[in-house]
């Protein structure tokens, strides 16, 4: 307890805390929605795939691209994160 | 500080001293010689794969053919058609030195991805970017390719309202953005993984209860590694099949 208390008294520390709280709290938000959306992609192209083996080529291209769409969004959250400082 | 676990700040990770040149616009770093060593690497596979051709393909040009193909076939027929082999020289250099680029993150004594630092990644999704614009108004005129970009056919008359703009920025601004931070942002976090598990590794190896769990973080260490050179390859070839699909579709209006 006395621990918080001095960190309370010294701005500094606080700020430095909560830059690190904020920077977990941007990245894990971010990665969120496209942790669901690869995982749609992916199955649904897995379904593809087995029901018609003779296209794999062509979804599997497919599924790079729709991959690396749903990706960006979580990797802009993982450069803002270090952008974030206190 | 966990026990003793002491990462070091991402400055000291990623920036590197100047070699000579200091202080000026044109500072030369390990990143920059790197760079250089790509090119050069490169041009050296592509000429000595070239320069003996024979009908049935042994070592170089084995590798070399088995590239080329996999850049015809895999990317360009897949994306742009049989009209797209123009474009087989220009994707199958950008794959390549994108490749030699991200794989210096996993060489021992190396371990430093040029795609970690925005430069490279930036230039080249602006030369892209110049690329498909000048492609898009040759081949479609200026006021064809913007028409055909701002208002694709098929929408209903209000929706332009909202399609325009959308169309506007994820065009011109986001396909840049993406282009380049993907590319980027895979590198950097590879990076950071592997220096956080080298740390974490070296760390626990000095503890003396806790050095049990020593080996389990050792083999990580060696499976993320190995995770990264799939990561190299497919980083490549996204940056490459993204470059195609995006002159295709400058090419070819969407219909």
């Amino acid at each position: 307890m006395s621990h918080l208390l001095l960190a309370a008294q010294d701005p500094g520390e606080l700020a430095k805390g909560l830059t690190a709280v904020g920077r977990g709290i941007v990245y894990g938000g971010a990665a969120i929605g496209p942790g669901i959306g690869i995982g749609i992609v992916v199955g649904n192209a897995i379904t593809a795939m087995a029901r018609q083996p003779e296209a794999a080529g062509m979804v599997r291209t497919t599924m790079f691209l729709g991959i690396a769409f749903t990706e960006a969004l979580a990797l802009f959250g993982f450069v803002l994160a270090f952008i974030i400082s206190g | 500080m966990i026990v003793g676990i002491d990462f070091p700040p991402i400055s000291h990770v990623i920036e590197w001293p100047a070699l000579f040149l200091k202080d000026s616009w044109f500072e030369v770093n390990k990143v920059v010689v790197l760079m250089w060593v790509s090119v050069a690497l490169v041009f050296a596979f592509f000429y000595a794969a070239s320069r003996a051709r024979k009908l049935v393909p042994t070592g170089v040009q084995n590798a070399g053919e088995s590239v080329v193909q996999f850049i015809r076939e895999g990317v360009i027929l897949q994306t742009m058609g049989a009209e797209g082999l123009y474009w087989t020289p220009f994707l199958l250099m950008l794959f390549s030195f994108i490749f030699v680029c991200n794989i210096w993150e996993i060489i021992p004594g190396i371990q430093m991805p040029v795609n970690a630092r925005i430069a490279l990644p930036l230039f080249m999704a602006l030369l892209v970017w110049v690329l498909f614009n000048f492609i898009g108004i040759k081949k479609q005129g200026f006021f064809g390719y913007f028409k055909a970009m701002l208002f694709p056919p098929g929408v209903p008359k209000a929706l332009y309202l909202l399609v325009t703009p959308i169309e506007l920025v994820s065009t011109l601004f986001v396909r840049p953005l993406s282009l380049s931070v993907r590319l980027f942002a895979n590198m950097l976090a590879g990076h950071l993984l592997l220096v956080s598990f080298a740390v974490i590794t070296a760390t626990l190896f000095t503890l003396k209860v806790v050095v049990v769990i020593w080996p389990v973080s050792l083999a990580l260490l060696i499976g993320l590694t190995g995770f990264e050179v799939l990561v190299a390859v497919l980083q490549a070839f996204i940056f490459t099949i993204l470059t195609a699909v995006y002159i295709g579709g400058a090419m070819h209006p969407e219909h």
